[in-house]
């Protein structure tokens, strides 16, 4: 698919506009982690990921986990966008009668790979599909997009032990830094730096861009790693792309209100 | 059984290239004629139980059947929410081999007993519980796992354990397996205590008289209540032997089934006391110490039958 920057500039403001929508009708939580993902997933889905919207289990497609679960808003608008279902059903998001829960249901809708919601399970999950598609003689890949307070868990690290090890190079990690976590900045909850020193003393190949350039995302992603499986450090802001949003730790639980979305919407025209 | 797994497994695979084994580096002396024979089917994680469950599901939701073989208080509590995500919840095709149900591996200490890995797997929604008591159905019940959609846990002894069951019988998963009638009670067993319940109907016979019924419940869950009716029906009394804790096990299916019949019946759980064993010593001893021996179990049923 040809998409110039400008296309998908349009793409990204056109699925920050659903997910404000949909945190605006549902009072969600997680808004600024999901808008923190949204160009990251714009590029996947619009440029690097080979799937197919109509046929969405055929079986030589590319895999995408996201295992930050609670950004799910991005992940549902991103799939509509794409036009594995109907935008309609961004209605439907964590309401009662609703089609779309909170946290990532694969059952939900078509598109969805893994169901997720409880931190550290994507990565083995999708080491666990790197295998069988190395198994078959597939040539797809794997991207699991991980949130940084996610590193803390146990379970991520005994992934990022294994995958080097096993010299996986079809999965590639995406790690959405946006420098917040549940109870603040996750410098202070829990420092992981030097987080680019952990991960090649693991094995990885540790590329750092800016998590909203499309540029720099693409060259990321669409470049096969040959010596190295590969983990991309995308630098992002969390609440990207509505002001009032931007790096404000409060949007992690705020959802917006009548003038806020207004305000948003506009800003995302 | 840990034998009768692996031949099976080895058969499974021969058979179905879907099949893949996963261990957290445990299986040493068991698994490795698996590894020589399909090195690419063959996955050790290190000593990493959550990402080996997962890896599984990851195989699993790529259209493989991973089976994840290890120690069950490991691969069922170490690893828990792990299973509950990626294999209940997703409905994933993994199947959870644990070996050492109850006090098998005893003078290793609680660590290494499972006691309550029954009653967290049942509590699992999608999840099938099997826990064969006897080589025989281990073959059989591994062999029929293959074809079950959805996660299934196999809780295995240790080795050795003797073939008790009619091995003229049908083997089903879902089906009580009768190992004997009997007019005057029923005894239920699971898993590791299928033998023992076979000697406890020998004593009861020719030490007090009492003819009793034995069924080894191989399947937990989804649990064979049509069995069970047929027994309570008869209105004598009905007893659980298990090597689990004495809750959410066995006995606590069966109870649930029974409370809910409508029938009056005399019931009683054999089961280990609600506490961890600080005991030293075989299976054998820490079953006498908690009166889960032949001739303890004998006494109390006689005295509960003759009550009645």
């Amino acid at each position: 698919m040809k998409k110039s920057d400008t296309d998908l500039e349009c793409i990204a403001k056109s699925i920050r506009r659903s997910v404000v929508r949909m945190a605006h009708a549902s009072k969600a939580s997680h808004t600024g982690s999901a808008l923190s993902i949204v160009d990251l997933l714009t590029v996947l889905y619009f440029k690097v990921l080979n799937v197919q919207p109509g046929n969405p289990g055929y079986a030589v497609r590319d895999r995408f986990v996201l295992s930050k679960g609670h950004a799910s808003a991005a992940l549902y608008a991103t799939l509509a966008e794409r036009g594995f279902f109907e935008k309609a059903l961004l209605d439907t998001y964590y309401i009662d009668g609703g089609v779309l829960p909170g946290h990532v249901d694969f059952t939900a809708v078509p598109g969805i790979e893994v169901s997720s919601g409880s931190l550290g399970h994507g990565l083995s999950l999708g080491a666990g599909m790197a295998l069988a598609m190395q198994y078959d003689r597939i040539s797809s890949r794997v991207f699991v997009l991980m949130g940084d307070g996610e590193l803390n868990e146990g379970s991520v690290w005994e992934s990022l032990m294994f995958i080097p090890h096993k010299h996986l190079l079809n999965i590639t990690i995406i790690v959405d830094c946006n420098n917040y976590q549940g109870y603040g900045p996750s410098a202070e909850v829990m420092n992981m730096a030097p987080l680019d020193g952990k991960l090649e003393s693991f094995g990885w190949e540790v590329v750092c861009i800016n998590g909203h350039s499309f540029g720099e995302i693409e060259k990321a992603l669409q470049m096969k790693p040959c010596a190295k499986p590969r983990i991309v450090l995308a630098c992002t802001v969390k609440g990207k792309g509505v002001s009032y949003m931007e790096g404000e730790f409060v949007w992690h639980y705020k959802s917006p209100d009548d003038q806020q979305l207004a305000q948003a919407l506009k800003e995302l025209e | 059984m840990r034998t009768t797994f692996i031949n099976t497994l080895m058969r499974l695979a021969e058979e179905d290239t879907r099949v893949f084994l996963v261990i957290a580096d445990l299986g040493f002396s068991v698994v490795e004629e698996f590894e020589r024979t399909f090195p690419d089917r063959f996955i050790n994680t290190g000593i990493a139980e959550a990402n080996a469950v997962s890896i599984a599901a990851g195989l699993a939701l790529s259209g493989k059947l991973p089976y994840v073989y290890g120690i069950a208080p490991f691969i069922t509590m170490r690893a828990f929410e792990q299973v509950r995500v990626d294999c209940a919840y997703m409905k994933t095709n993994v199947r959870l081999v644990g070996v050492g149900g109850g006090l098998s591996y005893g003078p290793a200490g609680a660590t290494h007993h499972a006691v309550e890995d029954i009653a967290i797997m049942r509590a699992l929604p999608n999840m099938t519980v099997l826990a064969p008591g006897d080589p025989w159905e281990a073959e059989h019940l591994i062999a029929q796992s293959k074809e079950i959609q959805g996660p299934v846990y196999i809780r295995l002894g240790k080795n050795k354990e003797p073939v008790v069951s009619d091995t003229t019988a049908n083997c089903r998963i879902g089906r009580a397996n009768i190992y004997c009638d009997g007019t005057d009670l029923s005894i239920l067993t699971a898993g590791n205590t299928f033998e023992l319940g076979t000697q406890v109907v020998r004593t009861l016979s020719n030490g007090y008289g009492i003819k009793a019924s034995l069924a080894n419940i191989h399947t937990v869950k989804p649990f064979d209540a049509e069995y069970l009716y047929h027994r309570i029906k008869t209105g004598r009394p009905v007893v659980t032997i298990e090597e689990h804790n004495i809750i959410g096990g066995l006995g606590s299916a069966a109870a649930e089934v029974i409370a809910e019949s409508g029938i009056r019946v005399t019931f009683k759980r054999f089961a280990l006391p609600d506490e961890y064993s600080h005991y030293v010593g075989s299976q054998e001893y820490i079953r006498s110490r908690w009166r889960l021996d032949c001739a303890s179990l004998a006494e109390e049923i006689a005295s509960l039958v003759q009550r009645k």
